[in-house]
């Protein structure tokens, strides 16, 4: 079975939440839309306060190239553009919205009917998920539609959806899988037709049969996909990972994966295309896990953007007493929630709460040089030389030692037995150096 | 047996005198010219090493100092006035007068004032806190607590107030090298005049938000409202971005502010109390009396 060549760790999944199958959440009285809901400068407010608006309404125009439109994911009146906090409490631009029943805008085909007849070019395509405000769904939200419009010079040679979900906890991308497996497919042929290629996969991982057998089974339809089924591994959604488990090619260090050829994106991002090109549906809906050994519910919910998280744990029963740690994503890579009154966004993947007994960090101690953490490093870099230069500030040998190649994935953390915290100080001094190199002159 | 020890010396000895020899000339040729000054403003210098002067170190200071035409844009902050005329004594300058600078931490948000909105449990560094989040408080322009500004202090000038989660800023022993306003990624720690009588009247907020959310967040903060800058009489003061901010080179200490101020964010420090109370070199302190 297929897997990343290098590094990796292997955490107990624990998917308890993959049971319970997506149900709507209900519409929030208000509805806080933030305007930095992908990567890049956020979008710029169209409306203004007292404006009638209706569900998957433009609200917001993108702000330059790496940016998003955002359409509003309610109807009703807006009542303001206030500055309010998001999950780790840094403020931003919402436009707040006071909802009114449930009117959609007209153009959007709201039917349940598959449609699987792909009508547009590959310019049309591109267009539609621009203005779709579409973005990538697996984390980084980086704009779905500068994604499939590679750089010139570079070319494209294959389509990978990413069905990997690695991170324990999150089944979100699972449930897509098997409640709209065809909508997926149909989502990588249309992201296919955009960048004018004609092999596509989809990489799942082996805890998830029952969503490689129903895909398998869909995919007969379309021959040009091939699922592959992956061993379970993380960070085999790293999309530098998944490239090199499903067609072993290796991203050069400092490239972009459209040096390989390859152009990855997420499960929900191919459903989120799907409805943009085919259903004319911008993206103000995600799909969200509320999950946790000690919440007494586990929920897939599909949310409206914009949703208070604090609606959906009262769903489930208000936070869970033995929580100590509420987390937005997985416990891996995902960022501990500062503020539970923030509102849901396009990106958002879940809400995990943990007890105080497995969130505890363990007391940190000398680092033996024992090389664990170089073992697990997906990228072949050295965490724990990288923890050392980083704590002496020497900003050239990082820079020498390649800590822009890091991911962030946590791998080093998770398996060092002294508990060294190597991410903490890691990820700090990779945006510094970022920062210099950044601020260098390009070369000619 | 005797024999080979004999040798053995007298070769030693004829191969180092060589050697010597040859070093000598070496020596001779390849003479570093240094200016003999730069050992005597050495020598002045405090030798703390600290790049509080932006050079390298003292020695760098020093170098600098004796290519210099003037001594316009250098100055030791920690050896101040004193060894800056030692400095321009030795090298034959003239030296403008300095006023003293001290570090101080413009921020009130103690434990009480502030109350925490979360849980902080990674790394004890303000500068990995602040690069995850906003903080564990609802302020998110505030002192984060962690100490990174304690740790690079090399006059051992900072410690943290475990009553206040606050650095208080120790003005005997504060060189002003500026290595704490560097490592706050809050940019709460500012270099400022010391003033006559070490007395100075400063605002303790650096907080942007809006009056109401800052007011929220922490009951000392400054709300932008502007009553300072009203009743200053010297045009010291300067609302932006919803702060007051006072230009000390402005500010004749009247004080005018600090009773103005609706939130206590406007500190005075070393002023002589009237209930005979002794000065306060804390701000967090003198907080605690304007309440009263």
């Amino acid at each position: 079975m297929k897997t990343f060549s290098i590094g990796g760790v292997h955490p107990h999944d624990s998917k308890i939440s993959a049971n319970a199958a997506i149900e709507s959440f209900p519409i929030p009285e208000v509805a806080y839309i933030s305007m930095g809901q992908h990567l890049g400068a956020p979008a710029e407010p169209v409306v203004a306060p007292g404006d009638k608006v209706k569900v998957g309404q433009l609200i917001a125009n993108a702000n330059g190239f790496i940016s998003a439109p955002v359409h509003s994911s309610v109807s009703g009146t807006v009542k303001g553009i206030e500055i309010i906090k998001d999950l780790a409490g840094n403020p931003c631009k919402a436009v707040v919205i006071t909802v009114e029943g449930d009117e959609w805008v007209e153009t959007i085909d709201r039917s349940e009917e598959i449609v699987r007849d792909i009508k547009l070019d590959s310019k049309a395509i591109i267009d539609r998920i621009k203005e779709c405000g579409v973005v990538g769904l697996g984390g980084a939200t980086f704009p779905t539609n500068v994604k499939l419009s590679p750089p010139p010079g570079k070319k494209a040679e294959f389509l990978i959806i990413n069905g990997a979900e690695c991170e324990p906890y999150l089944t979100s991308d699972y449930r897509v899988l098997i409640e709209m497996p065809e909508q997926v497919l149909i989502g990588a042929a249309i992201m296919m037709k955009a960048l004018n290629v004609t092999q596509g996969f989809v990489g799942i991982e082996e805890n998830k049969p029952e969503a490689i057998r129903i895909m398998t089974e869909k995919a007969k339809a379309y021959p040009q996909i091939k699922i592959v089924s992956l061993k379970k591994k993380y960070p085999q959604g790293g999309e530098k990972q998944l490239i090199d488990a499903v067609v072993g090619r290796k991203v050069p260090s400092m490239g972009l994966p459209i040096d390989t050829g390859a152009v990855v994106q997420n499960v929900g991002t191919a459903l989120a295309v799907y409805e943009a090109v085919q259903k004319n549906k911008p993206l103000f809906e995600g799909i969200m896990t509320i999950t946790g050994e000690c919440c007494p519910q586990q929920k897939n919910y599909k949310h409206r953007v914009g949703t208070p998280l604090s609606k959906m744990i009262e769903a489930v029963g208000g936070v869970p007493e033995a929580a100590a740690k509420a987390i937005s994503g997985g416990p891996m890579m995902g960022k501990a929630i500062a503020n539970l009154d923030a509102p849901t966004l396009k990106g958002s993947s879940s809400v995990l709460f943990l007890t105080e007994e497995q969130t505890k960090r363990k007391e940190e101690s000398n680092c033996i040089r024992c090389g664990k953490c170089i073992e697990a490093c997906p990228m072949g870099l050295e965490p724990y030389l990288l923890n050392k230069l980083a704590k002496a500030g020497r900003m050239d040998d990082l820079e020498e030692n390649k800590i822009y190649d890091c991911i962030e994935c946590g791998c080093c953390l998770f398996t060092c037995p002294a508990y060294v915290p190597l991410l903490d100080t890691i990820r700090l001094a990779k945006a510094n150096v970022m920062k210099i190199m950044r601020s260098r002159p390009p070369k000619k | 047996m005797s024999t080979t020890i004999i040798f053995t010396v007298a070769s030693l000895s004829v191969l180092g005198l060589l050697l010597a020899v040859v070093l000598y000339f070496v020596a001779q040729k390849f003479k570093v010219e240094e200016d003999p000054r730069i050992d005597i403003v050495e020598a002045i210098m405090p030798g703390a090493n600290c790049g509080g002067c932006g050079q390298a170190g003292c020695r760098a200071f020093a170098e600098a100092c004796t290519k210099a035409e003037n001594l316009d844009n250098l100055f030791c902050p920690v050896g101040g006035n004193a060894t800056m005329k030692k400095v321009a004594d030795a090298l034959g300058f003239e030296v403008s007068e300095k006023a003293p600078m001290v570090a101080v931490v413009r921020c009130n948000g103690t434990c009480e004032n502030r109350p925490k909105t979360s849980v902080y449990d990674g790394v004890a560094s303000c500068a990995v806190k602040s690069a995850l989040y906003a903080g564990d408080t609802g302020c998110k322009y505030g002192c984060v607590g962690c100490g990174d500004c304690v740790k690079v202090c090399n006059f051992g000038a900072l410690s943290m107030d475990p009553a206040t989660g606050l650095p208080v800023v120790d003005e005997e022993k504060c060189a002003a090298c500026g290595a704490c306003v560097k490592a706050c990624p809050k940019g709460v720690i500012e270099l400022r005049n010391k003033g006559p009588k070490n007395r100075r009247v400063f605002v303790s907020c650096v907080s942007q938000d809006k009056g109401a959310v800052a007011r929220k967040a922490c009951k000392a903060a400054c709300i932008g409202c502007g009553k300072c800058a009203k009743v200053c009489p010297f045009e010291a003061i300067k609302v932006e971005n919803n702060v007051a901010y006072i230009d000390f080179n402005k500010c004749k200490l009247c004080t005018k502010c600090v009773a103005e101020c609706p939130t206590g964010a406007i500190h005075k420090v070393n002023f002589p109390e009237k209930p005979a109370a002794p000065a306060v070199e804390k701000p967090a302190e003198t907080n605690v009396n304007q309440e009263k």
